[in-house]
């Protein structure tokens, strides 16, 4: 297996990074361009982007941000919020996207999951999950849906998900952990890559996150400080967490 | 150095191009006459293989290998060299070397993530669901190869240009074998 991954994830809402507590009270946290020049620096292994209030009018200019970003990356980019189309994911990785996340589009229509992965390739795919008491909720947690998180991750990887970004609303933004439990529920149900999401408060939340999954997500926890992503990476090496030797 | 990057309708090419312009190249449409030419990979086999060969990139690169003009495949674009993939219930390649491209059986597919690489010696970034099974591997990542070597072709499953200051070093290598081929 690759080696473990950090993935910094940089929550974009009108133009700037936001960061709230299970999903609300959003607060301004920096500049998307410096924020993730600062994480491709500072070691990150992958670098994650998701317009959390995609709008149609908002569209263009999501799109020269996403292209000022990549700019600044030699990292892996994935970007999500508002995919509704193949289109919209092409021009994506037109402005520089290696990966697309897909959540409430593919909710409403889990076709189009094999649709991207017919165009894209699965390793370009990433759907995202957000549950909250293991159930899945639609339009940025917004939306309680029937579904329960283990069947819909296994559905998306039957119909062409490369990769599952699993995030807990109960554990969002609290610093309290990764809820653990339903994280090692998706992984053993799918074959592809679980990315941990919600809750990171220190190294020891994050080690035991990737007990259990392939990466695990950093938002709250580097905001303030961009500088604490090298400091945590030494934290999570020495829980014994082999990680890559980022220099 | 004069690089042309074959763009074939899929994926994106931006970072391969903005990672080998960092890296000094001068990039050009012309794929017959650039010093270098580069077959990103980002995509399925089947889709990609009929994007080379709708813009007439399977002749021009099959040509360019059988006059000794360096070509650069990366991640698909090297399984899209070999001479067969099983990816979509089984695709030709251009048969730019031996071999062919099977489906990972082991661990989590598609395997993703940072690996390292010998004897190269540097964790590099990797996104594949298939492997390449050949005779011409010159580097290895947890027992899959990591990279081919044929005349006038390297092949890199990994990403250079998604693999930070590891993949910045290992791209100016290239472009530094590819200049001692074709002096100024």
């Amino acid at each position: 297996m690759p080696l473990a991954r950090l993935i910094p994830c940089l929550d974009v809402a009108a133009g700037r990074v936001v960061k709230g507590v299970r999903f609300q009270g959003l607060r301004d946290v920096g500049d998307p361009v410096e924020l993730g020049a600062a994480y491709s620096d500072a070691g990150a292994d992958e670098l994650v982007f998701l317009d959390v209030k995609a709008t149609l009018e908002e569209r263009r200019t999501l799109v020269e941000l996403v292209s000022r970003v990549a700019e600044r990356l030699a990292i892996p980019f994935t970007v999500g919020g508002g995919v509704r189309s193949v289109a919209d994911a092409d021009e994506l990785l037109r402005a520089g996207a290696d990966k697309v996340a897909v959540n409430s589009a593919a909710l409403l229509r889990p076709e189009l999951i094999t649709e991207l992965a017919e165009r894209l390739g699965t390793q370009a795919v990433v759907v995202a999950i957000d549950a909250e008491g293991g159930r899945v909720h639609s339009h940025a947690g917004t939306t309680a849906t029937d579904r329960d998180a283990v069947s819909w991750a296994r559905e998306a990887e039957e119909r062409g998900a490369g990769e599952i970004l699993l995030t807990s609303i109960d554990a969002d933004g609290t610093r309290e952990g990764y809820d653990l439990a339903v994280t090692a529920a998706v992984a053993a149900a799918v074959r592809v890559p679980v990315i941990a999401s919600g809750g990171a408060g220190n190294a020891a939340h994050v080690a035991a996150a990737l007990g259990v999954a392939q990466a695990a997500l950093l938002a709250s926890i580097l905001h303030e400080d961009p500088a604490r992503l090298a400091s945590l990476r030494r934290e999570v090496r020495a829980l014994g967490v082999e990680l890559r030797d980022a220099a | 150095m004069r690089v042309a990057i074959c763009e074939y309708g899929a994926g994106n090419v931006r970072s391969v191009a903005l990672a080998l312009q960092r890296a000094g190249a001068e990039l050009v449409d012309d794929v017959d006459g650039a010093d270098l030419a580069v077959l990103p990979g980002v995509g399925s086999a089947r889709t990609a293989m009929a994007g080379l060969q709708s813009r007439g990139f399977d002749v021009a690169l099959q040509a360019r290998v059988a006059a000794g003009k360096p070509v650069l495949g990366i991640c698909l674009g090297l399984q899209l060299a070999l001479e067969a993939s099983d990816e979509d219930g089984g695709v030709e390649g251009l048969g730019l070397l031996p071999g062919r491209a099977e489906r990972i059986r082991d661990g989590r597919v598609p395997r993703m993530g940072w690996a390292v690489v010998e004897p190269l010696g540097e964790a590099f970034y990797f996104a594949h669901s298939y492997a390449a099974v050949t005779p011409c591997a010159t580097a290895w990542a947890e027992g899959a190869v990591a990279e081919v070597r044929a005349p006038a072709f390297v092949g890199c499953q990994f990403h250079p240009e998604k693999s930070g200051a590891a993949g910045a070093r290992y791209l100016d290598r290239v472009l530094a074998e590819v200049a001692c081929l074709s002096p100024a």
